[in-house]
């Protein structure tokens, strides 16, 4: 599959996503992922471990930013501004903290290679999520993660639809600023 | 954590999202920051009297143009800074043009002045409190525009608050012109472009530490 072709599905599906079509939506974010894996452990083959933190920490930016795409610029283009954006403050953190090691190591090489599939990272969503105060977590656990209705979810927890919705927003935003800090 | 599952969370019950983001919030900082900005005018400094004679000026149009001219552009730059991956492109020179063109004229009034009046038209009366009014002027706008920048993504921090200074300080010394009695361009030259200055360079100073993400 060429470049442009590549560009154009994701984009099909993004924009099917930002529509409002979970489905097309959750295909969307699933190859970007594998495009952002790609894109990310060919710059960071000297930190393979954080590549799927930085590609996790992409997507919550993405999704969190997505208000921000406009259907008449190249997805790419988008998608590898945001990147480069995770990346370089990473590298800029990572700068602060071991301004005096050697972070590379010998055998890059394979490094490189096992980076590509898709790791485990060791942040864990459900004790992320437990730091969050009940507004933003009870509305995420119950929409995001049970697949409740913002209509049910507002029952189960007695809070407004409106308080639902802000909840969710303001809660992944909040997850991107604690994965960011690596808290 | 497994990427797939926080792909599953973050596609689960999915809204739809509104379509130009990035206008529809600076342009609401511009509808929350103007009319302040214009209060601010109104009351702390007044109207001119004789506004309504001025608009047969064209030196008064050029100093409301000019501004004017700034803000556009410095509107169209930060809702493309805004946006990942979008660069300004020619909206910078929609921002340097008007300033080269009143340091141009400028000049030449300057230059075929007498020289005992051309300290007049560098100073005129109010060339104290121009740089101040501006950028106070502008601040409800300028407060706005970053806090507008905030709920966006702007991946150059500095160009994008530079910019939303030069969105705020084009609008605050247009409005600051419907109050201000110079008219000489020299005087334009130097103090308006002094007071519009300053938020851009305080933009471009804390968008880095503010606007991150």
């Amino acid at each position: 599959m060429g470049m442009s072709d590549a560009e154009q599905l994701l984009r099909d599906l993004c924009i099917r996503g930002l529509d409002g079509d979970a489905q097309a939506y959750h295909a969307f974010l699933l190859k970007l992922g594998m495009h952002l894996r790609a894109f990310l452990s060919r710059r960071l083959f000297g930190w393979p471990d954080e590549v799927e933190d930085l590609v996790q920490e992409c997507l919550l930016a993405i999704h969190n930013q997505r208000h921000t795409y406009q259907p008449e610029q190249p997805l790419t283009a988008w998608v590898h501004a945001i990147a480069r954006y995770k990346m370089i403050d990473f590298l800029r953190a990572k700068a602060g903290r071991e301004a005096l090691n050697d972070p590379l190591d010998d055998d890059l090489e394979i490094f490189a290679e096992s980076a590509i599939d898709a790791s485990d990272t060791r942040r864990d969503l459900n004790g992320l999520l437990d730091t969050l105060p009940d507004r933003q977590r009870l509305p995420i656990v119950h929409v995001k993660l049970e697949g409740l209705s913002v209509v049910e979810a507002a029952q189960r927890t007695g809070m407004s639809e409106s308080a639902i919705k802000v909840g969710i927003h303001r809660g992944l935003k909040a997850l991107a600023l604690k994965i960011r800090r690596r808290e | 954590m497994k990427t797939e599952d926080l792909v599953a969370m973050l596609a689960t019950n999915v809204d739809a999202v509104p379509r130009k983001a990035a206008s529809r919030q600076i342009g609401l900082a511009l509808a929350v920051g103007l009319p302040l900005s214009v209060l601010l005018m109104a009351t702390e400094y007044g109207v001119r009297r004789d506004l309504l004679t001025a608009f047969g000026w064209p030196m008064f149009w050029v100093k409301l143009l000019v501004p004017l001219c700034i803000a556009v552009f410095g509107f169209v730059a930060v809702q493309r800074l805004a946006r990942p991956g979008v660069s300004p492109r020619r909206a910078w020179l929609g921002i340097v043009a008007p300033v080269l063109f009143i340091w141009l004229l400028g000049v030449l009034v300057l230059m075929s002045a007498p020289a005992d009046v051309r300290a007049t038209l560098i100073l005129g009366q109010t060339w104290r409190s121009c740089v101040f009014n501006i950028a106070a002027i502008s601040a409800p706008i300028f407060a706005a525009s970053l806090w507008a920048l905030k709920r966006l993504a702007p991946t150059r921090p500095a160009a994008a608050g530079a910019a939303a200074g030069a969105m705020s300080a084009g609008t605050g010394a247009a409005v600051y012109a419907l109050h201000c009695p110079e008219l000489a361009a020299p005087f334009l030259a130097i103090w308006y472009v002094i007071g519009m200055a300053l938020p851009v360079l305080a933009g471009a100073a804390i968008g880095p530490r503010l606007l991150r993400w």
